[in-house]
Order: structure tokens, then C-alpha cells, then sequence
């Protein structure tokens, strides 16, 4: 099995053994599959490419065909432990009725995104005078699916409007993980634990 | 196919039994004895975690993987059922078995009524899915089969694989739901009523009481045929298949033979039909199809039906079927959330309409194969 990618495998180091977690752009169940071999958690996902969803449920995980954007509507209130949110944010169409959703389902929410004020962005923006296209912002501006690009900055203030708190933060740089410090400026990528 | 298991008569192709039942009716009727037409594909292993109940359609049959006794044709399913395919009668034992109500063996309106002696034709009683699915459940407990690995169906398969799920959670594991419904739309019951009136309408069909004398509801039950069978196709396929060329001659003839290909085939789908399938038959399954609301009995409430489940499922739906659209598998999948149930759900793109499922469909096969897998299947 390939390493798990970096802002997941906080995430699955986190959720503790017994959690229902649902995983909402799940991709073809990386996370899921962690948190099944590592920890027994039985996880739901929802993934909105239907290769993706085919890949996971032949993994022998429970996933359903959606869009994190109309369908999160149909989970019950407080149907999971933890809602998780991996570098899905910035592609939903509207971001702060998500994260309501992921909060109104989840008693907590994971939520990890690349973080569009990582110094090297700055520096392509600032310089290039162009949209950055960057080894973790890899599309051009007109086929990227990162339509709502968020910094750490943005999202704090963002997750505070809503009224909601953090218990949790991480940060990473590639593979590793890295201080609070500047985290703004030198991360590339975070990962929140909020809750109501 | 394999070998089936032995010397027991129980299991094995075109099988064909009478129990004393009796099974319940929704109506309130107890029916007995009811007499079953199955087949058996494969061994059930030393602890009986191997079975597969295969559910058809509504003019399907218990030939899913062998061939036809009627048409000669091969089984209806074989690109999912058969050796090194998902539902492998190596590794599993399927079983397949003529819905009640239906006309290849097991009771419907054309088997004989023992208090008369005749055919029962509109003296059957009124059948549901639900009647249908507590029926094979008479036939497993007859097979000494108490546990169901798996309930894979397709449209009507996929309304029972629902109501065995609701029925008997405790004796289905996983359910496949292929290109269905939990209930029947106000548009499915129309078109259904169309075809219904089709044959009651042909003077042939004589109240129901046709059996025995030369004249037959053929027409009328080859119309029922045609006016469904565009339902089950897409207006894509169609246009791909026949757009507006003409049936063997260079211009319209200006008269009402088929001029259009798209015409001759229905004629012909119809035509056929009717070599295989009984009117009556058509009418009370349709019937069973058109009662369907697996909500209904829980208040109107979908996620009643399946609360504490622990079988798992998988869904599957086409884009271009517009007879079971996809969101009616999201209303599924929606109940199944609710419940918190195992789920799993995929549309998958198709430009054959309803048909797909029976059609060439590999990620359907590859997402079957790995959820039957993943089930330790």
C-alpha cells in the first residue's frame, strides 16, 4: 500500500478507534481504508467522480455517488463522530454552506486545504504577474477545479464568522509536518479539527 | 455450468417444486400450494455462506445462465452469471427462481387451480413484490438455505433485492440494486396502464379466459410489449439505431405499414414477446409493480424500512435510463444514509437507457465483482 498522503494521515492518526466518520470527497478511499485497517472504523464516504467511486467500493468500502455541494443535505444531523473534508473545500461552490453542512452532520469536522498564501504562491503571483501554477496548484486558472482559493489566514477568520472553534491545527510542508509559527507564509498545506 | 450438488434433486437446472406454503398475500389471501420453477447454478459450500439469489425483471425468468427453453436464447444475465464472471457458479451458488405471478413454471394466473381444475387466469389472486419475495423465501427455507450471501436484481430484481433486505434483514447480507426503485412513479404506473389496456382491450383476451381456445390476446399483448420496450430503451439509442431510415424501400409509402425501421422493430419486439409470455401474467406482474412503495407500510418514511440494517448494499444506476431514473436510487441511498447503513452508490454512463444493466456493462461487472469480493465473497 502506498503512504498515505500527508494531511490524511493526520487525520487518520487522530480519529480515535469506534468513530463513525464520513469522508466527503473521499477520492478512490485512501483515508477510509486506513482508518478500516488500522483502526476497524467502518467509514462512509461521498465522491463526486463515479472511477473514483467504482475504485473505492471495490476496495470493499461503503461510498456514494455526490456532490459535496447538493447532497451532504440528505445525512441526518449528527450522523457521524467526525465529517472529513480533504482538499475539497476550495472546489465546492459555495464553501461556507459545506462547512455548515460538515458541522450539522459531524459533531467535529476535519478540513484540510492547500494553502493559497504559501510563500511561493506569493512569490509566482507577485512576480509572474500570473495566476501560480505550482507543483501543489498544478492547473492553469481556467481548468483548475480550485475555485475558491482560501489562505490559513482567510479560513481561521472564516471558521470564527461562522461561530465555530478549533481544536486542532496542522500544518505541513510536502511530506512534513511543521510549527505554527509564519504558518501563513510557509505552509503549503493545513489541516483543522473544528467543532460547533 | 457446474456440476450441481450431487444427487440432491433440491438443486440444478429447470428444477421444479410444489409446496404446501401457504404464503401470505398482501391482499389478505393465503395462497397454497404454491408451485415453484427454479435453477440452481454451483455448490453451496459446507456452511451455506455461498448462496446468491438472483431476482428478474418483470418478463424475466429463471433462465438467467442457461439457455431458453422457449427461444433457444442464451440466459438473460450471462455477462454477469457464469463461470470467471462476477457470479461465478464456481465459487457461488445462485439461485434463480420465476417470480410468482409469472409463467415459467412457477404460479400465476395460467397454472391450473386444484379446487377447479382449470386455469386460475383472473381468479389469481392480486400479487405484490413483497408477495413475490416472502415466496422464495418458502422456496430457500424448502432448500435448507437460511442465510442469502447476496440478493442481486435489476429493475423489478432490484425492487425484490430491496424487499428481501426490508423483509428478512436478518437473512441477506447484501443486496445489489441495479437500475431500480422504491416505489413506483405516477409516469411508471401510466405507462404500465397503457399496457394493461392494450390487452384488456383486445377481444381475445376474453375476461382472462383465453386458455385453451384458438384465439389469443396477442395483439394486444404484443402492443403492451412495444409501448414498454421504448421505456426501456433511450431516445439517444433510439435516434443512434434507427433515426428516420426506412424499413427495406427508398420512400414513405403513404399508407400505415412500417415505413420506419424504428416501427419494425417494435413490431417484431412484440411479435416475439408473445411466443413467451403470457397476457395475464403481464397484467398482474405489472400490477405487483405498480403496488410498489417500499415507504408506504413505514409511514411514508424510506429509512423506516431499512433501520438497524446490517446488510450492506450497493446501488447502480444509468444516466440515460429514464424509466428508474438515478435520483430514485439517491432516494434510496438517502433512506440508506438515514438508517446509517452500509451503503455504496455509482451512476455509471450508458447510452442503452433502462436496457444497460442487461447489456454489455464492465464497470458495472468490475463494481459488482469487487463489492461481492469485498464481502468475502
Amino acid at each position: 500500500m502506498t503512504a498515505l498522503r500527508p494531511d490524511l494521515a493526520v487525520i487518520a492518526e487522530t480519529i480515535p478507534t469506534g468513530a463513525r466518520v464520513l469522508d466527503v470527497g473521499c477520492g478512490d478511499g485512501a483515508l477510509m481504508a486506513a482508518l478500516r485497517d488500522s483502526k476497524g472504523i467502518d467509514a462512509r464516504g461521498m465522491e463526486i467522480d463515479p472511477v473514483n467511486v467504482a475504485n473505492a467500493v471495490t476496495r470493499g468500502l461503503a461510498v456514494v455517488q455526490g456532490d459535496a455541494d447538493t447532497d451532504l443535505a440528505d445525512y441526518p444531523d449528527d450522523s457521524f463522530d467526525y465529517a472529513v473534508l480533504s482538499q475539497t473545500l476550495q472546489t465546492t461552490r459555495r464553501p461556507d454552506l459545506v462547512l455548515d453542512q460538515l458541522l450539522r452532520i459531524g459533531k467535529q469536522a476535519f478540513v484540510s486545504f492547500p494553502n493559497f498564501a504559501q510563500w511561493k504562491i506569493r512569490f509566482a503571483h507577485m512576480f509572474g504577474g500570473r495566476m501560480p501554477v505550482t507543483k501543489q496548484l498544478p492547473h492553469r486558472w481556467y481548468d483548475t477545479p480550485n475555485i475558491h482559493h482560501v489562505t490559513i489566514d482567510d479560513f481561521k477568520s472564516f471558521v470564527e464568522d461562522r461561530g465555530y472553534s478549533i481544536e486542532g491545527e496542522w500544518y505541513l510542508s510536502g511530506e512534513k509536518r511543521r510549527g505554527a509559527g509564519l504558518a501563513n507564509l510557509l505552509a503549503e498545506h493545513a489541516v483543522f479539527l473544528l467543532k460547533r | 455450468m457446474a456440476q450441481t450438488m450431487g444427487e440432491d434433486g433440491r438443486f440444478g437446472l429447470d428444477r421444479r417444486t410444489k409446496l404446501l406454503g401457504p404464503v401470505r398475500l398482501d391482499s389478505g389471501v393465503q395462497f397454497a400450494p404454491v408451485e415453484f420453477a427454479y435453477e440452481t447454478y454451483g455448490e453451496l459450500n459446507a456452511d451455506k455462506s455461498n448462496a446468491i439469489l438472483v431476482c428478474h425483471a418483470l418478463t424475466g425468468d429463471q433462465y438467467v445462465a442457461s439457455t431458453h427453453p422457449v427461444t433457444g436464447k442464451p440466459g438473460w444475465w450471462t455477462r454477469l452469471v457464469g463461470e470467471g464472471k462476477p457470479v461465478d457458479p464456481s465459487r457461488h451458488c445462485i439461485i434463480c427462481i420465476n417470480v410468482l405471478g409469472s409463467c415459467m413454471g412457477s404460479s400465476g394466473p395460467a397454472s391450473f387451480d386444484p379446487g377447479t381444475g382449470q386455469p386460475y387466469a383472473m381468479d389469481f389472486p392480486v400479487i405484490t413484490i413483497a408477495d413475490m419475495v416472502r415466496a422464495q423465501a418458502i422456496l430457500l427455507d424448502h432448500l435448507g438455505i437460511e442465510r442469502l450471501a447476496c440478493v442481486i436484481g435489476g429493475s423489478m430484481g432490484g425492487m425484490q433485492a430491496l424487499t428481501w433486505a426490508s423483509l428478512f434483514p436478518d437473512r441477506v447480507q447484501s443486496a445489489i440494486v441495479i437500475a431500480s426503485t422504491a416505489r413506483h412513479s405516477a409516469q411508471n404506473i401510466a405507462f404500465h396502464e397503457v399496457g394493461r389496456q392494450a390487452i384488456m382491450a383486445d377481444p381475445n383476451w376474453q375476461g382472462g379466459n383465453y386458455y385453451g381456445s384458438v384465439d389469443q390476446p396477442d395483439a394486444g399483448l404484443a402492443v403492451a410489449r412495444m409501448a414498454a420496450h421504448i421505456t426501456y430503451l433511450s431516445e439517444a439509442g433510439l435516434t443512434e439505431k434507427f433515426g428516420r431510415q426506412l424499413q427495406d424501400r427508398e420512400t414513405k409509402t403513404f399508407g400505415f405499414d412500417a415505413d420506419f425501421q424504428v416501427e419494425s422493430y417494435l413490431r417484431y419486439q412484440g411479435l416475439s414477446f408473445v411466443e413467451r409470455f403470457d397476457a395475464n401474467s403481464y397484467l398482474y406482474i405489472t400490477r405487483a409493480m405498480d403496488y410498489y412503495d417500499l415507504a408506504e407500510e413505514h409511514g411514508g418514511v424510506l429509512a423506516k424500512a431499512f433501520q438497524g440494517t446490517r446488510t450492506r448494499f450497493c446501488l447502480v444506476s444509468f444516466d440515460s435510463d429514464w424509466l428508474y431514473p438515478t435520483i430514485e436510487s439517491k432516494r434510496i441511498v438517502q433512506a440508506l444514509n438515514a438508517a446509517g447503513a452500509a451503503a455504496s452508490f455509482v451512476e455509471l454512463s450508458s447510452p442503452f437507457g433502462h436496457d444497460a444493466f442487461l447489456l454489455d456493462a464492465p464497470e458495472m461487472n468490475r463494481i459488482i465483482d469487487g463489492f461481492l469480493k469485498a464481502g468475502g465473497l
